[in-house]
Order: C-alpha cells, then structure tokens, then sequence
C-alpha cells in the first residue's frame, strides 16, 4: 500500500511517546483481574459509521476502507447492507463494495439483510455472514422500519431459516438496550425477551445496542444480568454509543461481567441522527487502547486501525472522533 | 437556531455582554430540552449502588462523591484566549449556584509565567462565596500562599510531581526541593488553620519519563499526606492511564494513604477518564477532580483534550444512582456561558449532545 506515512513511523518507533511503547507490550494478565483474556472487536464503520454520514462516499473509498481494516488485525468488518437504496442510499453499492473487497480467509465481512430479498440479494453477491436487526422498543421498530417488534422478529425469521439452510452465521443487532429516543426507558426484561428471541431462532451472536448512548454503568450492569438469564455470555456483544461520553465506562463494566466481543467504529465514524452534532459509535481505536492497557489480547494493530482512521477521516474530510487519534496521529 | 442564537448574542465574542450569555442559555433550554437528564437513573434519587439487583461490578460504589471543580484555575489556566476578571468571577458564581462543593478557584503564581492567573485576588475578592462550599486556591511557595491569605483564601493546595523530569521541566527544581518548598507552606498553613489539599502529577505515565512506577506516586502522596494535607489527588496528567493501571496505582497509593483521603483527577485526552474514575470508585475513592466543559487543553499533545469535562461525571454518577448534590442543567448553562466566552466547542459529550452550544 505504498510507504507508511511519517505520523505511523512516530508511533511505529514510540520515540515520542515513550509510554506507548510499554502500553502496547503489556503483559498478557488479565485473566488475574477477572476480565476476559480475549476480546473480539466488531468493527462496523463501513457500515453503521458510513451509513450515518450525510456525504455519499464513492465505492472505491469503502473497499480501501475494508481493505486497510482487513490489515489491521481485525477479525469481523461489518462491510455493508443489502438495504433498498430508497432508504439508505449510502449503501446502494453494496453489491460492488461486496464483490471489490480483497476477502482475507480468517476475517469475516458481515451484511446487513433486513428481509428475505436483501439475503437473497447478499447470497447472490457473496456474502457468508449476515446480521439481523431487532430493537428492545416497538415506537423505535414502527418509526425506524415501519412495523412492530413481532412482525419484524417474523421477518427475521425467514431470513434465518434461509440462512440456516446454506450454513450462512447469523448476527442478532438488538438496539435501544438502554434508552430510546421515544419511550425513553426501556424495560431490562423487553431486551432480554428480544434476544431470547433473536438468539432461540439461530442467530450465533446478540449484539446489544445503546443506540443513543444514554446509558450508564449501572444501566448497563442491570440490562446485562437480565439478559444473561436467557442468553449464554459467550454469545453477549456489546454496541455502546458514545454519544454521551460514557461507552468505555459502559463498555468496561460488561468486560467486569465477563462479556468479551466489544462493536466499535473506526475514527468513531457514524454520528447520532438523534442529537444533531453529537457523536455515535464509541471509537475502534479508544477501544483498542483500553483493552490494550487492561492487558486484553485482541489481536488488532492499534498504529493500523489509525492509518485507516486517517484514510476515512480525509477522504470525508472530517476530524476523527478517536481522542487516541486526535492526541497521537500525526498526519 | 443558529441565526437566532447569532441575534441574541451580537454575532460573536466581541459583542457579547453577560446578559447576552445569560438570554442564550435560556434559548438554549427551551429548545433543546435535555430529555436524556430527565430519564430514569438521572437524578440521586435513582437506585442506590449496593441496592439488590444491582450487579456484582458496581455494588460498593461509595453513596456520595464529592466532585472538586478545577475549570476556573486548571481549566482556565490551559486555555490560550484570555478570559477577563469578571467572565472568570461569574463563571465561578454559576457553579456556586449549580451545587458544586469544592471550586479551585485562582492560582497565586507569578503572572510572569501564568498570565491567565494575574487577576488572582480580584476574583478572591469577586466571587460570591456559598457558606458550605469552599474555594481552594494553587500556592506553590510561601510568597503564593501569603497572597492568598491576605486576598481572603480559607484553603490552599499545592502540586507535587512523581517524575524528576517533569519537576524540573515544569518548576525547574526536583522533586525532593519541591516538596521541601511545600513542607513550608504546610507549617505556615497549620499555624493559620489553613487546610491544604496535595497534588500528584504524571501518575499513570509522564511525558518524558514514560511509564511511572506506583510505588513512587505511593511515597510522594505519602510526603504530603504526612506533612498535613487532607486530601491528596492523584492526576494522570497526560490522560494514558487505563483501569488497569489505575488499579494498580491506587493499591500502592492506600497503603500509605487512607482511601477517603485519596481524589482522582482524570485526563480525558486517550478518551479513558470516565473508565479510570470507574474503576477508582470500584476501589472505594469518593472525591473526582473534573473541569467544566472538558476546559483546559493538553499542553503535551497538540489539539487534544485535558480535564475530563465535570458534565459527563455528574452524568456517569447520577445515572449510578451516587449523590453529588450537584444541579446538572445548571453545571451545563456554566459551561456554555464560558465556552461563549472563550469561543470555543465544548468538550462535554452530555453538553454536545444535549445543547447546540
């Protein structure tokens, strides 16, 4: 991909930040404080971030993207979503992002598929994972896809049975876990209900969503343990929004309950179509950092996932939302 | 919004009067409502931490945490714009009014070297004192701490460093010279009944040094607790500390120190502050350090934060369920008027999320 840019090499060569050469050889010991040994990153910024950008981004721009996240070290890159192009033109090229991607073996490339025609749709491009879309408040699922809960969960229903048939791995997405942005407070036991659901009808994963990132701590502890009654913890994600600053806080208490895949945006792409010019998906590398420092194996390339941040950032030209980014990148 | 704002306000900094700020902070609350603050687990009456269905992380977290307010000293201090005398005593006055207990109000250094600090004793003798708040001021030598005293101070706090790179690059003595200047301060302090709070820079990581040894910051901290300060907080300068070595850092520092002594003060500047204070109240700590509106960039890493904003604290904690006695709509109408004032974007996610300004 041509010469690694100055900025890279600075932290590449940790001169000038000496700590971060220590932060990012810490011990492998997390096992002693309680937390996982092993976190899998989600990384969904070519899909929930750029979705939620306003300026269309040109294909090529997505599959570099996808292409410098796949060298990263990240197992699971949310790639893109077989949606009518009627309600999200961002993601109207999802056939050609899907076909342009250089595939690498042990990563998976996620898709969103809301129906049977986006699966069929996905399939017929390629894909070998889909993820499924559910939500903890019925006004969020009338206003956002135009039907109910129960409805929607039938939908989802065909779309894994069909999975289920060509061995394709489902992802569950529960959203507004911990707030909605029109009934407010959202019930624990709803949450659990949906990913029971989610979780009985196939799908290997539930990813529980704080899509306007009102929650907090205590919130997130009282949501987990509800649903941790009726879906194993090593099947749990969390999806935290960052909106009101408190994702990593929210995030490190669902590692304390022993949840070990964490959702996250690179450059914290993706804003809150609910709070104008405030932020949304908790930023790749602010995350990676933390569970860099807390000794958590993830696999993932901190100085790489701020390479492509760069690349995103510019080409949409934008700042980053990652605060490790903003106080270390030096383009 | 924007143009009525701009009407309101006389299109810019110039042209703003205090009544200006005040009328658009009120435009501000009518059109954005804050629902979010209103939500269940928002106010201190939520449910309280160690309540039965409140998981295992979270179920000794103190009941009450006293918030420390340092964004008109250290806020105001790494701010490039100069804010003048008045915009610094109103916005102290405000967060008298928004509840908060400790407000580090100025710093007697010598104006040559912090000019953002030269109004020091007009803003002691400004600003509307609440009787059960209190209102520290930075004395680094005797000659500061005298100032202080003469202008009104009642409590005093001076800034200890763990690293001998950063003491000499910051106030060109060692670490060891310094804490003999303050053992001074100390003794002068006692015989006037003078409380005096102790500061600990570069706790989690120093600029130049890198990583920082906990049994260092444990014997610092113990120096000044053991020459009379009540509280000792614990600053990770430069904002790289994670849980982890927070974790650490804390068990070194309450062998010597008593917990309730102990206060954090979290850098937000690696995004991490909210997790590390986490994790400090996981241990028992009940004091927080934090800055309105996130003021007070990071001298060491250019464009980034600093001070982790005092907004998105009082979130964290009220949504815990802890009592801070502090009023967040309020804190948040402090933070818009001194970020008019200064110029600037906010650096509160609560405040962005919650409010235009």
């Amino acid at each position: 991909m041509g010469n690694i840019p100055t900025a890279v090499k600075h932290c590449l060569s940790y001169k000038d930040y000496p700590w971060l050469a220590g932060l990012l050889q810490e011990e492998q010991g997390a096992g002693k404080t309680g937390l996982p040994e092993y976190v899998k990153i989600v990384e969904v910024g070519p899909r929930d971030g750029l979705q939620n950008e306003k300026e269309i981004i040109p294909t090529r721009t997505k599959i570099h993207l996808i292409d410098l996240l796949s060298e990263s070290g990240l197992t699971v890159i949310e790639a893109t979503s077989f949606v009518s192009s009627k309600w999200v033109p961002q993601m109207a090229d999802h056939t050609e992002v899907l076909l342009g991607i250089k595939r690498h073996p042990h990563i998976q490339y996620p898709v969103l598929t809301p129906n049977m025609q986006g699966f069929q749709a996905a399939v017929a491009a390629g894909a070998t994972e889909v993820a499924v879309f559910g939500t903890a408040s019925e006004s969020f699922s009338r206003k956002n896809i135009n039907c109910s809960i129960e409805e929607s969960l039938q939908r989802f229903e065909e779309v894994i049975k069909s999975a289920k048939a060509v061995n394709i791995p489902v992802r569950g997405y529960v959203s507004c876990v911990l707030g909605c942005p029109y009934e407010k407070n959202i019930e624990p036991a709803k949450v659990a209900e949906v990913a029971k659901r989610l979780y009985s009808m196939g799908c290997y994963e539930i990813s529980l969503g704080d899509t306007i990132g009102v929650g907090t701590p205590g919130t997130m502890a009282t949501m987990l343990e509800c649903v941790l009654k009726e879906v194993p913890r090593e099947a749990l994600a969390v999806h935290c929004h960052d909106t009101y600053g408190q994702a990593l806080a929210n995030i490190l208490t669902a590692l304390q309950m022993g949840i070990s895949v964490v959702d996250s945006s690179v450059a914290g792409l993706g804003g809150c179509p609910y709070a104008e010019g405030a932020s949304g998906n908790v930023a790749t590398e602010d995350v990676v950092y933390m569970l860099t420092g807390l000794g958590i194996n993830t696999g993932v390339d901190l100085c790489k996932v701020m390479e492509a941040g760069n690349f995103i950032c510019e080409a949409l030209k934008r700042k980053t939302n990652s605060k490790v980014a903003q106080a270390c990148y030096k383009p | 919004m924007g143009e009525l704002l701009d009407d309101v306000l006389g299109g810019g900094s110039g042209g703003l009067t205090l009544v200006k700020m005040a009328t658009a902070m009120r435009v501000c609350r009518a059109v954005y409502p804050c629902w979010a603050l209103q939500t269940r687990g928002l106010s201190a009456a939520a449910t309280p931490p160690g309540a039965s269905g409140v998981s295992t992380p979270l179920k000794r977290l103190p009941a009450r945490v006293k918030i420390v307010e340092v964004g008109p000293r250290d806020g105001l201090q790494n701010e490039k714009t100069l804010v003048p005398a008045e915009v610094k005593i109103q916005l102290i006055d405000m967060l008298s009014e928004a509840g908060l207990p400790v407000i580090e109000a100025t710093s007697f250094v010598s104006p040559k070297w912090v000019p953002q600090m030269a109004d020091q004793v007009e803003v002691m003798r400004g600003i509307r004192r609440r009787p059960d708040a209190s209102y520290p001021v930075l004395t680094p030598n005797l000659q500061g701490f005298q100032a202080a005293v003469r202008a009104g101070a009642r409590e005093v706090a001076i800034f200890g460093a763990v690293s001998e790179l950063f003491s000499k690059k910051n106030i060109n003595c060692s670490v060891e010279e310094s804490l003999q200047r303050f053992e001074e301060v100390t003794r002068a302090a006692k015989e006037q009944s003078v409380p005096v709070r102790g500061y600990v820079s570069c706790v989690l990581g120093c600029p130049y040094e890198g990583k920082v040894s906990p049994e260092k910051v444990a014997q610092v901290a113990k120096r000044l607790y053991s020459m009379g300060c009540y509280e000792i907080s614990l600053g990770d300068t430069i904002g790289v500390g994670t849980p982890r070595g927070m974790q650490e850092m804390l068990t070194a520092v309450s062998r010597e120190v008593p917990i309730s002594a102990i206060a954090v003060h979290c850098h937000d500047t690696y995004g991490q502050a909210l997790a590390n204070i986490l994790v400090a109240l996981q241990m028992g700590v009940s004091v927080v350090d934090s800055s309105v509106a996130g003021l007070g960039g990071c001298p060491y890493a250019q464009g980034a934060s600093g001070n982790v904003a005092t907004e998105d604290v009082v979130y964290m904690l009220h949504g815990l369920g802890i009592h801070t006695g502090v009023d967040l709509q309020k804190l948040m109408d402090a933070g818009v008027f001194i970020c008019r004032a200064l110029n600037r974007k906010t650096s509160s996610k609560v405040a962005q999320a919650s409010c235009k300004l």
